[in-house]
């Protein structure tokens, strides 16, 4: 989905609030927040790309004003409520109050029909499709053409993985860009690297 | 925070005692100091940087550094007096966390992620990393399972000293590739 997380490139940010060598955790309970989460991965109640697509599933400006840890605890409990071990009712029970929960899921989808075996040195083109579900490619490489520089193992396919559809594996391919493609005219110079799943890329004409 | 445990452990499941567990990796185990070591043993053991540069999952394996399953992948970025690499992850927060440690609020916060792939010079000037011109920047957004981690230069006024002493100096950020050393 075209969603509010899909941040690369988007403009109007202002500086980043940078403090060097600055500590992870500023209080207990986002240690005991990014423990729960990873808790229920563990259980195996959701897998990473279910709990990444429903941080996604915010509604926008719940997901903005959120801190980081306030969103990590909005996909769980998305998730705990749609996997049927919590009601939403229970929740904001035990919470005392409104606990909101992230937009419903939409549809997920299979690899793509066709997949080519790329090698380093080739020519691609990601493909230009708009996905309702789970997807991991950033808008920003939409329709864009790169280079293969190496391949990864294969991994789940994330569309597929995020809604509980059937799906082989596939590898990723380490992508280079050049920013000049990506936003002609309008971005500083530098090569970025993008881990693309195979069934986001056909062969560059 | 309280509710969400609650719900699980009303259903037998026991968060209380995960929690416990996890929140001791996440803050005594997954920590910078980990890259740190790989960093410096790369610096004075040529084969072990050839084989961390080939397969960093098994290098860093070698010090007893563990990934979780579903990183299968750890891309070491090597960089040098030309080139500097910079890692982001602009659809949520990824990073080799049990390996550079787990990421600071800025690296998940809006600004960094939407600006470094588009603004990469800028941003690292920003936070302090002047680069010259004639040094090539590589942005690597980690938008699938396949992790990465920055190698920084060597400091020439470092060599020669002890592996332990080399690791002292290795920042977290100079893994991400926001700093030089």
């Amino acid at each position: 989905m075209d969603g509010i997380h899909d941040l690369g490139g988007k403009q109007g940010f202002g500086p980043v609030r940078y403090v060097r060598n600055a500590p992870a955790f500023h209080a207990s309970w986002e240690v005991r927040a990014n423990s729960l989460y990873a808790f229920a991965v563990r259980l195996g109640i959701f897998n990473m790309d279910e709990y990444r697509h429903a941080i996604e599933r915010m509604e926008p400006r719940h997901y903005l004003a959120a801190s980081y840890y306030e969103r990590s605890l909005t996909g769980l409990a998305t998730l705990l409520v749609e996997k049927g071990i919590a009601t939403h009712a229970e929740i904001e029970r035990l919470a005392g109050g409104r606990f909101p929960l992230a937009m419903p899921i939409g549809p997920g989808r299979g690899n793509a029909p066709a997949r080519t075996r790329f090698a380093p040195g080739d020519r691609v083109r990601v493909r230009d499709e708009h996905v309702p579900g789970h997807v991991r490619m950033p808008s920003y490489i939409r329709g864009r053409t790169g280079m293969v520089v190496s391949e990864s193992p294969a991994y789940p396919f994330p569309d597929a993985h995020a809604h509980g559809v059937a799906a082989e594996d596939e590898p990723t391919y380490d992508v280079r860009f050049r920013s000049e493609d990506l936003w002609p005219g309008s971005s500083d110079a530098a090569l970025v690297h993008v881990g693309v799943f195979q069934s986001y890329l056909e062969p560059a004409a | 925070m309280e509710a969400l445990q609650a719900a699980l452990e009303a259903r037998g499941l026991p968060a209380s005692a995960a929690v416990e567990e996890l929140g001791r990796l996440a803050q005594e185990q997954w920590i910078p100091q980990n890259g740190a070591r790989v960093v410096a043993r790369a610096w004075v053991d040529a084969a072990f940087r050839k084989r961390l540069l080939a397969n960093g999952r098994d290098a860093v394996a070698e010090l007893g550094i563990a990934m979780p399953k579903h990183h299968r992948h750890l891309v070491v970025l090597e960089n040098t007096p030309t080139v500097q690499n910079v890692i982001c992850c602009t659809q949520c927060s990824c990073t080799a966390f049990t390996v550079i440690g787990l990421p600071p609020d800025w690296y998940k916060d809006f600004e960094y992620r939407s600006r470094v792939v588009r603004e990469s010079r800028t941003v690292l000037k920003e936070m302090g990393l002047e680069l010259a011109p004639e040094v090539e920047i590589r942005v690597w957004d980690t938008t699938a399972d396949t992790r990465y981690m920055v190698l920084p230069v060597q400091p020439p006024s470092t060599v020669g000293w002890p592996e332990e002493r080399l690791a002292s100096i290795v920042t977290r950020d100079s893994m991400i590739g926001v700093e030089r050393l």
